[in-house]
């Protein structure tokens, strides 16, 4: 999806612009949520300071590995779901925002526990 | 959303869309670009906050570029938007800003570590 040199444009039909609009609106949601994975990691770094040095470089890599993997997933499923529209099939369906849910609540958790008992270094 | 026979109607008739999607859309790239404005802000707090190293400066000096990079994408998207009827978003712009994003979080990782 992301390296392929075909051109969506040629597909299918052209779906009323309204449409591609609220799928591009979608896109820009999910890059905001990579951002503000990335300026979370960047916060877990600035101001937890007494962490210790490993819980603190876990929990930041932890949450812009989610970033990453955020916006490369924006794409690809702006991609998807255009050429659905094009094609006229069904939207396609995803695990990926419950898996995001789920890895956010673990470094949450996390972060809670670590700040609790103290862990610092 | 609008029913389906709306835009069956002459194009030259339809005076502006009703839903105001093109400038929903706008807003959206907007927020996007002040998301990556707070990101930038926190990649300089990270630069001067150990005190400033080389391999630090230079990450953030590398994600100052790369958020000038999303907003020039953002701008050049937002002036297609005020386009009557503008086209769908291209394939090259999407990959832009994504891989802007992730290269943010690359330089960002390189600044943590």
């Amino acid at each position: 999806m992301w390296f392929a040199p075909e051109r969506i444009r040629e597909e299918g039909d052209t779906p009323d612009y309204r449409f591609s609009l609220a799928n591009e609106r979608t896109f820009l949601a999910w890059l905001r949520t990579a951002l503000a994975l990335i300026g979370g990691g960047f916060a877990v770094d600035q101001f937890l300071p007494d962490l210790r040095w490993a819980w603190r470089i876990g929990l930041a890599l932890a949450l812009l590995a989610a970033g990453v993997l955020c916006s490369l997933r924006a794409v690809n499923h702006w991609v998807r779901c255009e050429r659905a529209m094009r094609r006229g099939d069904d939207l396609p369906t995803s695990r990926f925002p419950v898996l995001l849910g789920l890895a956010v609540a673990v470094v949450a958790l996390a972060m809670v526990v670590v700040v609790l008992f103290g862990w610092e270094g | 959303m609008t029913p389906a026979g709306e835009q069956v109607r002459d194009p030259g008739e339809r005076v502006r869309d009703p839903g105001l999607q093109p400038e929903r859309t706008r807003l959206a790239w907007r927020r996007t670009t002040l998301s990556c404005t707070v990101a930038a802000v926190l990649a300089g707090r990270a630069a001067l906050h150990q005190g400033p190293t080389v391999p630090g400066v230079l990450a953030c000096a590398l994600c100052l570029l790369l958020w000038l990079g999303f907003l020039a994408v953002a701008h050049r998207r937002m002036v297609a938007l005020s386009a009557c009827g503008p086209r769908t978003l291209s394939l090259g712009t999407a990959r832009a800003a994504a891989l802007c994003t992730l290269a943010f979080a690359v330089c960002a990782a390189a600044m943590v570590f």
